[in-house]
């Protein structure tokens, strides 16, 4: 079986992809936290072309007090697409895909952030996607995940969005937009890189399950190399001052 | 809680991490406990204080605690209390009874109105994070004169320096008044001279505290000290 419109060919005949990747080698990734002076915590991600600023304020009163929780934070995710971030526009504004992934980006960072430490309360975490090429929601969560840690949140890990997925019959890790729009699958997860847990878990597509278990360790071996760049961002902003 | 005071190294470290310890440490402020492990939960610099292991974060919003000296300003006025912005995230109660004139209900105006300053303690606070000040106390007071400079709290303690060395070399330098409310307001009183030398050197502390050198660094604003 070929891809998912028939007639694409995703895989080189010397087994590499179309962009010259290895199948377990992911886009390039580059991390700054702390750039943005008037939020609390801030970071900019760019994974292969995607890229995405996050800003977070809080913790704050949750307004409008309905979503207020006595015993713990709530996180007010709004990840958001700017409309020159792909070739088509997009309107600005929620859509249903924005609000999805708001919603799932949330209850990612919900089980790594300590929201009991703060009841009543919101954390607000703004994420910007500045441009699009697949997977941007991974790109949101690793972000999002640093900027929390720069503004002194406490989190019992950070947690890192990666992406597998299968092409011509291949799994392959990290999905360029080629790939995703005409892959066969696609596996993004939220990890956190020292307990190991899985805190997100998406799948579009089908998969065997030998398939989703190659799939899960690419995502992790990614999951541990992005994560010692986020460890090296956080370090650098915390150490930005010292002259 | 500075460097000198303990000796111990001071590693970054970021959420997650895992730091070492003498077996037997416990869990102090920032760590957490996982199975045998200690597990940093913030970004910050590892502190050992015997055998209890902190993060100090490098970045943190302030947190109300009972006892604490703040500076607030009044955000709301209602016919028997004030809501006072105290850098917090909630608001604070100031209710009639605790401040210190003898106000009619319905004139709470009168005496504070919206965007006014107060000296204030925190009287309690609960475990839903309600906060309530008081007025009744010495030094508490509505604030008429002075300017208030906002710092990230956790910078406080190198403002103040040990056994207040800093923060008496700024007094002394600049010849003001000078106020460290423990939510990260300073008020500094004096002349307007004064106040630009004291601001000055509070923007060398913000900007580089942590490092080494600091205090040659004020003595270019504030001269060495004796």
């Amino acid at each position: 079986m070929m891809g998912g419109y028939g007639d694409v060919q995703l895989m080189r005949e010397d087994g590499k992809r179309l962009d010259g990747r290895a199948v377990d080698e992911m886009r390039e990734v580059e991390i700054k936290a702390g750039i943005l002076p008037a939020a609390e915590g801030s970071a900019w991600v760019k994974h292969g072309l995607n890229i995405a600023v996050v800003a977070v304020y809080g913790p704050m009163e949750a307004h409008p007090r309905r979503i207020q929780r006595q015993d713990r934070a709530v996180l007010d995710v709004r990840y958001n697409m700017a409309p020159f971030s792909t070739s088509d526009r997009i309107r600005p504004g929620f859509n249903r895909r924005s609000r999805e992934i708001s919603k799932v980006t949330a209850e990612a960072l919900e089980s790594v952030v300590l929201v009991e430490r703060f009841p009543r309360s919101k954390i607000r975490v703004e994420i910007e996607i500045l441009a699009a090429e697949a997977g941007t929601r991974c790109v949101g969560i690793t972000a999002a995940s640093v900027a929390l840690a720069d503004a002194g949140i406490p989190m019992k890990d950070l947690l890192v969005g990666v992406a597998s997925g299968k092409i011509d019959d291949i799994v392959v890790l990290d999905l360029d937009k080629a790939e995703d729009n005409y892959g066969q699958a696609d596996l993004p997860m939220g990890i956190m890189p020292n307990t190991g847990e899985i805190a997100f878990l998406q799948m579009d597509g089908d998969l065997s399950p030998e398939e989703y278990e190659l799939a899960t360790e690419y995502n992790f071996k990614a999951a541990h190399e992005i994560h010692g760049l986020m460890k090296q961002a956080l370090l650098d902003s915390a150490s930005g001052g010292e002259v | 809680m500075n460097s000198e005071d303990t000796g111990a190294e001071q590693r970054l470290v970021v959420p997650g991490d895992q730091i070492d310890a003498p077996p037997g440490s416990q869990p102090g402020s920032g760590v957490l406990l996982r199975g045998e492990s200690l597990v940093a939960t913030k970004l910050g610099r590892v502190q050992v204080n015997g055998d209890t292991i902190h993060v100090v974060p490098t970045n943190t919003t302030y947190i109300p605690r009972s006892g604490d000296l703040v500076i607030g300003y009044v955000e709301a006025v209602m016919n028997n209390l004030w809501f006072l912005d105290v850098n917090g995230p909630f608001n604070a109660l100031l209710p009639m009874s605790l401040a210190p004139w003898k106000v009619e209900f319905g004139a709470a105006r009168q005496y504070m109105d919206f965007g006014d300053a107060v000296m204030a303690r925190v009287m309690e606070v609960d475990e839903t994070h309600s906060v309530v000040t008081t007025m009744k106390g010495v030094g508490l007071r509505k604030i008429k004169e002075g300017f208030i400079e906002e710092i990230p709290p956790h910078l406080l303690s190198l403002v103040i320096g040990s056994n207040g060395r800093t923060l008496q070399r700024i007094k002394e330098a600049s010849d003001c008044r000078i106020v460290v409310a423990q939510n990260g307001r300073i008020l500094i009183d004096g002349d307007a001279e004064g106040i630009a030398t004291a601001r000055s050197a509070i923007d060398i502390i913000v900007k580089t505290g942590h490092a080494p050198g600091l205090h040659d660094r004020l003595s270019s604003v504030i001269g060495g000290d004796e």
